[in-house]
């Protein structure tokens, strides 16, 4: 049934990844890749990992994609948007790629590989928001506060980058 | 259950659509799309991790990547905005002010 279930959101990842690739219209590249983060949410759960579901849900398919799709839609960019040049090349490097991960995945036999624990185990440990929050105020208290000063810097740079006439006042 | 190999199978199989769609597309909107599928990827081979050894480090280490993803989309696009006040075009082949 796990594995049905893995099978399901991998298939669905794989493809709607290839889409956002694929597409030539922006706005259907950006719908499949909130299809693709809701199914990786729905992987983050059977892995046992519903905070992280949420988060992803939330930040990721509610303020990220909202924000792609907004920028697509003030632009209003014309469709036809040929492939680079260096398709080929590039194609052929991924395939190379692909080739040699998937020969290191299976590599080894299914017998050897270390299998997952069982769900019931890690349920009470891992995956709970509270054990989460225990360790980011305390372990990693200060890359919590570096990740919150990055987004300080991020949201001055946008602003200031964005800002149409804050450079020509002074000139 | 699913062994681990499967996850980390997915997630190359993501990073590497994600490579292959900076390298091959030239709309910087899809560009900046095919890294969030990387970062994606990377997310995924962390919460199988965290999930085989029952380590929580990794759920925290996908909450910051999360936090440099939301600052990196945020900068991105306020540059292609700039970009395309300035070339009014956010194709990359017209951006070579720094290719000689």
């Amino acid at each position: 049934m796990g594995l049905f279930f893995f099978y399901y959101l991998a298939g669905v990842i794989i493809l709607t990844a290839l889409l956002v690739v694929a597409l030539r219209n922006p706005i259907y590249s950006v719908l499949s890749l909130l299809i693709m983060f809701f199914h990786v949410a729905g992987l983050y759960v059977t892995l046992h990992a519903e905070f992280l579901a949420a988060v992803q849900v939330i930040v990721y398919a509610g303020a990220i994609l909202v924000l792609y799709l907004f920028v697509v839609m003030l632009l209003n960019v014309k469709r036809e948007d040929r492939y680079h040049p260096q398709l080929p090349i590039g194609a052929f490097m991924g395939l190379v790629i692909v080739t040699e991960v998937l020969l290191l995945a299976f590599q080894r036999r299914e017998s050897d590989l270390p299998a997952m624990p069982p769900p019931g185990s890690v349920a009470q440990v891992v995956g709970n928001t509270e054990t989460i929050g225990d360790v980011l105020y305390t372990t990693y208290l200060f890359p919590f506060e570096v990740a919150s000063l990055i987004l300080l810097v991020a949201m001055i740079g946008a602003i200031v980058l964005a800002k149409r006439d804050l450079f020509e006042k002074q000139a | 259950m699913v062994p681990l190999s499967y996850y980390v199978t997915l997630s190359a199989i993501v990073f590497i659509t994600g490579v292959v769609g900076v390298l091959i597309r030239r709309n910087i909107i899809i560009i900046l799309l095919s890294v969030e599928l990387m970062l994606n990827a990377t997310n995924i081979n962390f919460v199988a991790y965290s999930y085989y050894f029952q380590n929580i480090a990794g759920q925290v280490f996908v909450f910051f990547a999360l936090t440099v993803a939301a600052a990196e989309v945020a900068v991105g696009l306020a540059i292609i905005i700039a970009l395309y006040r300035s070339r009014s075009s956010i194709n990359v082949d017209e951006f070579q002010l720094l290719k000689w």
